[in-house]
């Protein structure tokens, strides 16, 4: 019984991973400007990164290892919005416009 | 018989699972080479390279899970510090000021 409902919890964080990197990577690739870019790969990059180290975390079970996951997890949590914001701000200090409605794609 | 080698449904193993969403997300890294390639600005390359490696350290850990090799971890832990340290640093240092955190 614990064992159909860890296979079901990996199967789901493995799928829920997948879902938000594809929508990361979609974003990535068809938002128009460098800040909406970097929203949309500070948030839902995140998170499907979150759920795919769960899945491995449950994975490994009740070892070291399993630790060292968590402990990347956390890491990813905080480092990768605060990579975006740096790169956002620079862009912007750069002196790069923000999109606005009605402005071609870049 | 380890975990990894549990039947998840019809012959196919939880490694064997996991070993297929690695692949997955080596094709969605991959899709990122576009932004990195084509970007308009710096910061859009930088911003793409970081995605990707933050999918690298994703997928390293998946292959280690489904491998059965746990010091796959260690080396994903070093790859998400350079992966951060290098977008940090590359924003720092092509602005003038270099106050972006």
């Amino acid at each position: 019984m614990i064992e159909a409902i860890r296979l079901a919890l990996i199967v789901f964080f493995v799928v829920v991973g997948l879902f938000f990197t594809f929508v990361s990577a979609t974003g990535v690739i068809r938002l128009p400007d460098v800040f909406s870019r970097a929203h949309t790969a500070s948030q839902a990059d995140t998170l499907g990164a979150g759920f795919a180290l769960a899945a491995v975390a449950l994975t490994i079970g009740w070892e070291t290892a399993s630790i060292k996951t968590v402990l990347l997890l956390f890491f990813i949590f905080v480092t990768n919005p605060t990579a975006a914001h740096a790169i956002a701000r620079a862009a912007y200090e750069e002196g790069i416009e923000p999109w606005t409605q009605g402005d071609e794609r870049r | 018989m380890t975990f990894v080698e549990t039947n998840l449904v019809a012959g196919f193993t939880v490694g064997e699972f996991l070993l297929v969403a690695a692949a997955l997300f080596v094709s969605l890294a991959v899709m990122m080479l576009y932004r990195a390639i084509k970007g308009p600005t710096n910061q859009d390359r930088v911003l793409a390279v970081n995605v990707l490696g933050t999918n690298t350290v994703v997928i390293l850990a998946l292959l280690g899970a489904a491998l059965g090799e746990p010091w796959f971890l260690d080396v994903a832990l070093v790859y998400a510090l350079l992966n951060f340290l290098m977008a940090v640093a590359i924003s720092k240092f092509t602005v003038e000021r270099g106050g972006v955190i």
